[in-house]
């Protein structure tokens, strides 16, 4: 999955620079665990086992693609993992079974990702609240809503057709047997979102989180394009909320802390809290990665309550790591801080 | 929205946003009474009153320490998982024995202080981003946790007991230990070397840095003392339990500490704020608490309100900054800023006072 996620052209020369950068890192890291994962199960990289690693890895893909969006635009979205919950238990409600509703739900999530994604825009950018806040509010809001909707447990169950996305994939595929239709998701929104980052509206999310004061004079309209972002961010989760009712199934507990391992994912990839600085495909790597390490785990048969424990010591070093280079100016990781985007070290413009 | 944000401007000018959240306190705490006299009960019955200072004072202690974190602009998400191991450790210290209070709250501050520094030190010599940071010791704090402890164990002796459970009138002892070292917390940053230091680091610390200040200094410290007070609230739940409990950290303290230091009108990014404002923020949230509490509101709904209220709140006050500052400070010629239609964009941030604005460009 790692080789159809590089972005074609200028090879050599963005390789290069993207070694020095988070993107190598991440990379070599993800390579790493790759390695240790086939040194004790050797036939991990036979097919099948490598397809179930990309079924359950896609959902998490999509949501870094759309918390990299957020964050690349000096933001934050604390509350995709709320939304996450709040659309799986959604579908089952109004689904319920009924095979003939599946699509017309699924138009209804993407509309109501929609609008919780444009309130989260519109309270950050136009009242001027921080993105932290905005977001803790709405986790808050749809967390309460949705239980008080269905009296505490989720009620209703989804339908098969529902199901397909994410625990079905196209059979009868030469070598890996099945290709899951996660994995077919997962890449396109990838390149979808590698050609968007390209697309002036890309380039300007970028410049809005570098510095948002000279993108507004050079013509960025900085409000609405992190909107968008918002916008973006809650549509990712609702398709990762589609994948994850199907291939997991409907509890309350779904999408439960799924916001911070979106962001140890887009931070593990070297995107930079606090906005302009990371790639798309550094993100993603940065989902595979985490993925990856829970695989990991598993096969070491170690305890799931560790997992926690060497999760976070992995995100403090991997980014211990990251900004290991560099100036010896002082804390330039304490300066940027989320929301506040235009506050930059002096030397912040482009290497 | 108008009459209040000028409302707001004006009284601001008057008394300074700690002064503001005062009376954003007073209003909830009036609105809160009439509203709950309307449905035919009474907010400031002995009990409720009770409740409202019990509730303020375990998140009081965390929003404190946070405040110190943030005035510094760093941030702190493991209170939560500190204070839930300081249940544990205080319990399994004291083991039920009254001669063993003094160490178990020994250990208990003396652990807390050790993971603040450990932050403290990630965060400026390593420098990993503070929410990276914390929020991976919160998750290392959680797995050791979870791996460790099945269930509740240890035991707090009755004596130690009486900080959680007694009270002098409708006083509860943990809300005078909380509002006395709200007090002490004033002092230290009116008063201090280190409290200076910590604005000025929060507000700019590569201006602190060549003002002759080690920007490190002061954010270590903010963190040990900001996970101390995690230890402290953690010493209050085991009082209040009996015995050590891991499952503390599912409540979320931590966000809500942080929203109660941004309703208490301390900036998010460092420098400006402080603990007086906190304590009210606090209060603010322990009243809307007791009100839903009154009214027995679904406590799902409980959540919708309280994250639209926090929400609300915070975009009022942001309002009355943005207006006032940033216009006049960025654009002193009296030129727009570069948005045709729609709303003014650029000027996010409001600068605190012009001398700031050299510094951080």
């Amino acid at each position: 999955m790692t080789a159809e996620t590089r972005p074609p052209g200028g090879r050599s020369a963005s390789f290069l620079t993207a070694l020095r950068g988070g993107t190598g890192t991440v990379t070599v890291l993800l390579v790493l665990i790759f390695v240790v994962i086939a040194t004790q199960n050797p036939s991990f990289f036979e097919g099948p086992p490598l397809m179930a690693f990309a079924k359950k890895a896609a959902p998490l893909v999509i949501l870094a693609i759309g918390q990299y969006l957020v964050i690349v635009s000096g933001e934050f979205d604390l509350s995709v993992g709320s939304l996450v919950g709040a659309q799986v238990v959604i579908a089952a409600r109004l689904i319920d079974g009924e095979e003939a509703l599946t699509f017309p739900v699924i138009g209804l999530m993407l509309l109501f990702g929609l609008v919780v994604g444009l309130v989260n825009g519109l309270v950050t950018t136009l009242l001027k609240v921080p993105s932290i806040i905005t977001t803790l509010g709405t986790m808050l809001i749809l967390f309460g809503a949705v239980r008080y909707w269905t009296g505490g447990a989720p009620t209703g169950a989804l339908s098969e057709n529902f199901r397909v996305f994410g625990r079905h994939g196209l059979d009868g595929v030469p070598v890996i047997g099945q290709l899951p239709w996660a994995l077919v998701i997962a890449v396109v929104v990838t390149v979808g979102a590698i050609l968007l980052m390209r697309s002036p509206f890309g380039r300007s999310l970028v410049a809005a989180g570098d510095n948002d004061t000279a993108a507004a004079f050079s013509g960025v309209r900085v409000w609405r394009v992190r909107t968008l972002a918002f916008v973006g961010s809650a549509l990712m989760a609702t398709v990762a909320a589609i994948l994850i009712g199907g291939f997991a199934g409907v509890t309350a507990q779904v999408g439960q802390g799924l916001e911070f391992t979106a962001i140890t994912a887009v931070v593990l990839g070297g995107v930079v809290l606090g906005g302009g600085r990371g790639t798309v495909v550094a993100a993603v790597l940065g989902a595979l990665t985490v993925e990856a390490l829970f695989t990991l785990f598993n096969q070491l048969y170690l305890p799931s309550t560790i997992q926690p424990t060497a999760q976070g010591l992995i995100i403090i070093a991997a980014v211990a790591y990251a900004s290991r280079r560099g100036d010896l100016r002082l804390p330039e990781r304490l300066r940027r801080r989320p929301d506040r985007p235009d506050e930059r070290q002096l030397d912040s413009s482009r290497r | 929205m108008n009459p209040v944000v000028s409302f707001s401007r004006d009284l601001r000018a008057r008394t300074g946003t700690t002064g503001l959240v005062y009376v954003a306190l007073v209003v909830v705490l009036v609105v809160s009474a009439l509203f709950v006299a309307f449905q035919g009960r009474n907010l400031f019955t002995a009990a409720n009153t009770i409740d409202l200072f019990t509730r303020s004072s375990l998140l009081g202690f965390l929003a404190i320490g946070q405040t110190l974190v943030i005035l510094c602009r760093s941030l702190d998400l493991s209170v939560g998982y500190v204070a839930a191991l300081s249940t544990m450790v205080a319990a399994i210290t004291m083991a039920g024995d009254p001669s063993r209070i003094v160490l178990g709250v020994g250990v208990t501050l003396g652990l807390a202080a050790l993971i603040g520094l450990v932050n403290g030190l990630v965060i400026t010599k390593l420098r990993v981003n503070p929410f990276i940071t914390t929020l991976g010791m919160g998750l290392v704090i959680k797995g050791y946790l979870d791996t460790r402890f099945q269930g509740p164990s240890g035991s707090i002796p009755a004596e130690f007991q009486t900080f959680g459970l007694s009270r002098i009138g409708v006083l509860p002892i943990s809300t005078l230990v909380m509002v006395a070292l709200a007090v002490v917390a004033i002092l230290f940053l009116r008063r201090t070397r280190m409290g200076f230091h910590m604005y000025a680091v929060g507000g700019d610390s590569e201006v602190a840095r060549l003002s002759g200040i080690r920007p490190e200094l002061p954010v270590i410290t903010a963190h040990v003392l900001c996970s101390m007070m995690a230890g402290v609230a953690g010493l209050l739940l085991a009082s209040r339990f009996g015995t050590g409990n891991t499952l503390v950290y599912n409540n979320g303290y931590e966000l809500e500490a942080i929203a109660a230091v941004v309703l208490g009108g301390t900036y998010l990014l460092g420098g400006r704020g402080g603990v007086a404002g906190t304590v009210a923020g606090v209060f603010i949230l322990a009243t809307l608490d007791t009100v839903f509490n009154t009214l027995s509101v679904d406590p799902f709904v409980k959540d919708v309100l309280r994250g639209a209220i926090v929400i609300a709140a915070v975009a009022i006050y942001a309002r009355g900054q943005h207006a006032r500052t940033a216009v006049r400070l960025r654009f002193p010629s009296g030129g727009a800023p570069p948005s045709a239609a729609g709303p003014p964009d650029p000027p996010t941030r409001p600068t605190p006072e012009p001398a700031a604005q050299g510094g951080t460009r």
